[in-house]
């Protein structure tokens, strides 16, 4: 997949908390909780943000509660994927999980700048600047991940499993 | 090679022979755990899914304790979705009403999970049950919907950290502090995908209380989950309680771990974690003037008899300052029962507190005790995020109960040896 869009840069330890408050957790309609994507890291960031773009974390993402409101908020808010020096367990599970498209690089974090855009190309494993020859390398994903993106999500796989047990 | 407790559980709850560090496995689920929070979502996957029955009704535990008693219209809903849910499947082990307590005291309580267990939970505070010497840990919605239709999950062998502590704790230190002492060392990322193995002379004599409390905040250091072997307080704690069969798992001398961290606890005095990470720790006597406008004692960290006890000491013959609001947290109808035995409701009502039902209500800024702008609070519960209690712009500092209730008296951050 590629995917290309403007980058949002957020800082270290960013809590699930801080994605989508609990305030907010009464329901789990997707479009409430895009509302209140990244509400208490940045109040503004849902008015200034377009579908597509990118959300770009520091170490350990998506950290705290397992709250999968939290990848939920962002994917619903149409952003594309999030990028991360790391991310925090559970947040890393859930993504595959649901089908956000999360890619960890250390380097590039470091090297943009907020508002810059950026191509990637999750099969080649690479991140590139727009205008610039800055070519990233995205930290390979386990098979089994990778699996679970193409089957479209951990229900989707766990039914396609059990459609070819059926079948045998 | 030898294998740690960790991997020991999670290979005894698949066919393999042998298992490494890294490998990806599916592993048979001992108790699926959701909330009213995150099990509506893990319902509609379940569903869309195809789903027609759960894989195991005794395996699956549902508890509504987080915008309960119901908050509102919205949490009312999630509550009868997950109550349709649990009614027409026929879960046992599903609690409401008068029998909800906050799920990480009450299923070690109810006995529903037990030493040697492999527990998944729909909550990150699920790897509390390490303490009984359980593999548990914390996982989404979906993971928790996958778990209810197959009663398996996959996980990848985390390596183990090895943490030896030893000494004789000082007065008022609890395991709470040990917990904070170790996250304020290694930070909220110290343990990131990792097992956090508590052993030691210090860990051998302490309480379960202390023990949850410890497992409980694993996850703050980014932590898959807390384990510690069990032995014979363990036994003691789990003899009335446990129904189903258990086993005890023990490290192996010669297993391998990535790193190993040794502790003199006797150099650790109270502490306290300054917002906005759990891993912003301070010992109580360098916390300086810090006023406070709420004391919380309660939460899966520390709503625990033993914690209410402590906290019955410090509030025996004194009141909270009256710019403090107190706000005293039973986890479990149980403890709650047994407060009032002992007294010590009575006690906290003299001392001007607020009881609140079992809920985990005011620790995740739900209801039941929100801050205001500006506003500062000392809490025993897990996190202190921006935010996480109420308003962006309030503060929570997170202590012990003993601290938190010295706290309340003197109406800032203080020490119960200011009293």
């Amino acid at each position: 997949m590629i995917f290309k869009g403007r980058v949002w840069k957020f800082g270290d330890n960013i809590d699930t908390d801080a994605i989508i408050p609990a305030r907010y957790l009464t329901t789990s309609d997707p479009k409430e909780l895009a509302a209140h994507c990244m509400e208490d890291a940045d109040p503004d960031f849902i008015t200034k943000m377009k579908a597509g773009d990118i959300i770009l974390g520091g170490e350990n993402f998506g950290c705290g509660s397992s709250r999968e409101h939290a990848p939920i908020s962002i994917k619903a808010a149409g952003i594309s994927c999030v990028i991360a020096k790391s991310f925090a367990r559970i947040f890393y599970r859930n993504s595959f999980n649901m089908g956000l498209p999360i890619f960890e690089s250390r380097e590039l974090v470091d090297a943009i700048k907020e508002g810059e855009e950026v191509t990637v190309d999750s099969i080649h494993g690479t991140i590139n600047i727009t205008g610039t020859d800055n070519i990233f390398k995205i930290n390979a994903i386990p098979t089994f991940m990778e699996e679970l993106i193409a089957d479209g999500g951990l229900m989707k796989h766990i039914a396609k499993k059990r459609d070819n047990n059926e079948k045998k | 090679m030898g294998n740690t407790i960790t991997e020991k559980i999670l290979m005894a709850h698949t066919n393999l022979k042998n298992i490494s560090t890294g490998q990806l496995i599916n592993a048979k689920v001992d108790i699926a755990l959701g909330n009213d929070v995150t099990a509506p979502i893990a319902i509609k996957e379940f569903y869309k899914a195809g789903g027609k029955k759960v894989f195991n009704k005794n395996k699956i535990a549902l508890v509504l304790d987080h915008f309960t008693p119901n908050k509102d219209i919205n949490s009312a809903q999630q509550c009868k979705t997950v109550r349709e849910f649990a009614q027409k499947h026929k879960i046992t082990h599903f609690f409401e009403g008068g029998f909800v307590g906050i799920e990480h005291a009450l299923l070690p309580e109810q006995g529903i999970v037990g030493p040697g267990d492999l527990v998944i939970g729909a909550d990150s505070h699920t790897c509390t049950y390490g303490a009984l010497g359980a593999f548990a840990t914390g996982v989404g919605s979906t993971d928790l919907a996958a778990a209810m239709l197959t009663g398996e999950l996959w996980f990848k062998v985390p390596p183990s950290i090895k943490f030896i502590i030893y000494g004789k704790l000082q007065k008022w230190v609890s395991g709470k502090d040990l917990i904070l002492n170790i996250i304020g060392r290694i930070g909220v990322d110290g343990s990131l995908y990792q097992a956090m193995e508590f052993t030691g002379e210090t860990i051998s004599r302490l309480p379960m209380a202390d023990r949850f409390a410890m497992a409980n905040m694993a996850i703050e250091a980014g932590a898959k989950n807390g384990i510690f072997a069990p032995d014979k307080i363990t036994s003691e704690y789990i003899k009335k309680r446990t129904k189903r069969d258990y086993k005890f798992y023990y490290s192996d001398n010669d297993a391998v771990y990535s790193d190993t961290i040794e502790i003199n606890a006797t150099k650790i005095e109270p502490q306290v974690a300054f917002p906005h990470l759990p891993s912003n720790v301070k010992g109580v006597s360098k916390a300086g003037r810090v006023k406070i406008d709420q004391s919380l004692i309660g939460s899966c960290t520390n709503g625990r008899i033993e914690d209410l006890r402590i906290a019955a000491k410090i509030f025996k013959s004194r009141k909270a300052s009256s710019n403090v609001r107190l706000i005293i947290v039973p986890a479990t109808p149980e403890i709650y029962r047994q407060a009032l035995k002992e007294g010590l409701i009575d006690t906290f009502m003299k001392a001007n507190a607020i009881i609140s039902p079992p809920s985990c209500g005011a620790c995740l800024g739900g209801h039941l005790g929100i801050l205001a702008e500006g506003e500062r609070a000392v809490a025993t519960t897990n996190r202190n995020f921006v935010g996480r209690m109420g308003h962006v712009k309030s503060e929570v500092y997170l202590a012990s109960p003993a601290v938190a209730a010295a706290s309340a008296v003197l109406g800032r951050i203080a020490s119960p040896e200011e009293l």
